[in-house]
């Protein structure tokens, strides 16, 4: 087969279709994942909130409203079971990671009191600071049945109730910064009612 | 107050090179010498900031509202690729004299994922443009920098005697190993 | 017989991470355990695969001044299709290995096969080539993370290898994993004395 020689007119095309089809097939595989990838979005905050909360029996995702708090947005997820007001969980995060942000989905009960917290998405270093995932350490069970309004949000270093993971403070204060943005928006929220 | 932080984080805390991996084929290609180095990490810084401009404003204004942002891979690629060549080009004519001290290192850099991983993070980070062009000088400072320190190491290296089977990529490696253990000891510093 | 050649070369003989020392960025980056080191080997077997038969496919049609940035935007459209995919069907895993997916598209490993392989021979045979490198690059990764996971956290896989307990750690002669491994220096720390070992072992 002769090779195509170098002209500009040939150059142009051939860089023009080889585009063209990149893009076409492209926007195919963009389309035919775009609802999949949906999926899996929703799928992990709905496992989310059915860790972090008791039992409900309604779809919490369908009554989301986001609340505006300082650096951004947090999503409040209620729940209900049979009617009655079980909990909500709250997507909230902290900028203070040593990786960057980290997104933490906070199960709290009607009087405030935290269920269970579980992290959605995070880049703490491995090893160190994703002790913050409950699977791999028990750093986050140190919050769970306790109410804000007397355990104080901060590691013991700062004066606060929640032990430290070793050698990862940033991401531990992270993580209480996180989960007390989440309880001042719940209070407010509450208070406002 | 940010931007510094931003700085001191991209050299020293977060370094390109040594904490994320970011530029590796060049660290080890050509960090034998420091003359060699410095004009490596002087194209680099060059195209790295050029790059991350173009493509911010690229994503912003073309990608984002198209609802685009799939093409990102693509699209960013191309720009740095065809980036080089222009700089490669106009640096012939205006400078030749930077042309010679930066001219053979700059069709590497298409392949240097730093330059690529950058103006990826300064989209996944959400600078703004000030920010995303502090950010991306900081860090090709900071592969400069280790870049130099490892041409140093290794200039003196060539004098050892190492064990037969450590010797170049092993030996190389092994060095910017204890070099990323000395840079961990800058953690903390910030924050 | 030259068809498993061309399979078997990248596996070994022509091992992308120990013998031709390429992509190195992925290699160090995503390896702080075996599976997402397997992970990230496996998304770039799929693009090395993709990329290596189409260009062979298209070589012929392509003038000579253009190869490079049209090899470029084949390779960089895997890259976005092995994004998508993942980003749907193993988000966990995506996450964990975040920018460097991307990244493929300028591992060198996957234009340096298709410079250097793809366009002079078969398609048949360059999706040989794709695939041995591919799984060489795998091989590589895996063995890599599964090392620093050991080291690291006594683990394998997630799997727990060595047990945490104080007792029975006082009789060996560490009792704690050696968390440098999983970080950043035990990469390279790692990697270094694979790629002495790998050499001793080729030159017998």
């Amino acid at each position: 087969m002769a090779k195509v020689e170098s002209t500009f007119k040939n150059m142009t095309l051939t860089l023009l279709i080889i585009t063209l089809i990149a893009s076409a097939g492209l926007g195919l595989v963009y389309q035919s994942t775009k609802g999949p990838i949906e999926v899996a979005q929703l799928a992990k905050v709905n496992n989310a909130i059915k860790v972090v909360l008791p039992d409900f029996d309604n779809q919490p995702y369908t009554e989301a409203y986001t609340v505006k708090a300082d650096g951004g947005d947090l999503i409040f997820y209620p729940a209900t079971k049979n009617g009655q007001k079980v909990g909500v969980a709250v997507k909230t995060f902290s900028n203070n990671g040593f990786g960057g942000k980290i997104e933490l989905m906070v199960g709290f009960l009607p009087d405030g009191t935290i269920n269970k917290i579980a992290v959605v998405s995070h880049k703490e270093t491995p090893g160190l600071g994703d002790k913050i995932e409950p699977s791999k350490s028990d750093f986050s069970v140190q919050f769970e049945g306790k109410n804000p309004a007397t355990f104080k949000l901060k590691v013991t270093k700062d004066g606060g109730n929640v032990n430290a993971i070793t050698a990862s403070t940033i991401s531990s204060r992270a993580y209480c910064d996180a989960v007390s943005r989440a309880y001042n928006a719940f209070m407010k929220g509450e208070n406002n009612e | 107050m940010e931007y510094i932080l931003i700085v001191i984080a991209a050299i020293f805390v977060n370094n390109v090179v040594l904490s994320k991996f970011l530029g590796i084929c060049p660290f080890l290609g050509v960090s034998s010498k420091i003359n060699t180095s410095i004009g490596m990490a002087g194209a680099v810084t060059f195209v790295m900031v050029i790059a991350t401009m173009v493509t911010f404003l690229l994503q912003r204004y073309i990608l984002d509202p198209l609802g685009a942002g799939f093409m990102q891979t693509i699209v960013f690629i191309l720009v740095i690729a065809s980036l080089v060549q222009m700089v490669e080009i106009i640096l012939k004519k205006i400078s030749p004299a930077l042309y010679q001290a930066l001219g053979i290192f700059l069709p590497l850099i298409t392949t240097n994922c730093a330059v690529l991983g950058i103006a990826i993070l300064v989209i996944k980070n959400n600078y703004n443009l000030l920010e995303g062009v502090v950010y991306a000088a900081a860090s090709a400072i900071g592969f400069g920098f280790a870049l130099v320190i490892m041409a140093g190491i290794r200039e003196q290296l060539e004098l050892a005697n190492i064990p037969k089977g450590m010797k170049g990529v092993p030996i190389a490696l092994l060095t910017a190993g204890i070099l990323a253990l000395a840079f961990m000891g800058f953690a903390g510093i910030v924050k | 017989m030259n068809r498993i050649a061309n399979l078997t070369r990248g596996i070994f003989r022509e091992n992308p991470t120990f013998v031709l020392v390429l992509g190195m960025c992925p290699t160090l980056a995503t390896t702080s355990s075996a599976i997402n080191g397997m992970g990230m080997g496996l998304a770039t077997m799929f693009v090395l695969l993709c990329s290596n038969a189409v260009i062979s496919l298209i070589a012929g049609f392509i003038p000579d001044k253009v190869r490079i940035p049209s090899y470029i935007v084949v390779i960089a459209t895997f890259v976005t299709i092995v994004d998508l995919l993942m980003q749907a069907y193993t988000q966990s895993l995506y996450e964990k290995l975040g920018i460097f997916i991307p990244l493929i598209v300028v591992n060198c490993i996957v234009l340096g096969r298709a410079e250097a392989f793809a366009n002079k021979n078969g398609v048949l045979d360059s999706a040989l080539d794709g695939l041995g490198m591919g799984i060489g690059f795998t091989l590589a990764l895996t063995i890599l993370g599964s090392i620093r996971e050991l080291l690291g956290n006594f683990t394998i896989f997630g799997l727990r290898v060595l047990p945490k307990d104080p007792s029975w750690s006082r009789a060996a002669f560490f009792h704690e994993p050696m968390l440098v491994f999983i970080l950043a220096p035990g990469a390279f720390i790692v990697l270094a004395y694979l790629i002495a070992i790998f050499n001793k072992i080729r030159k017998q």
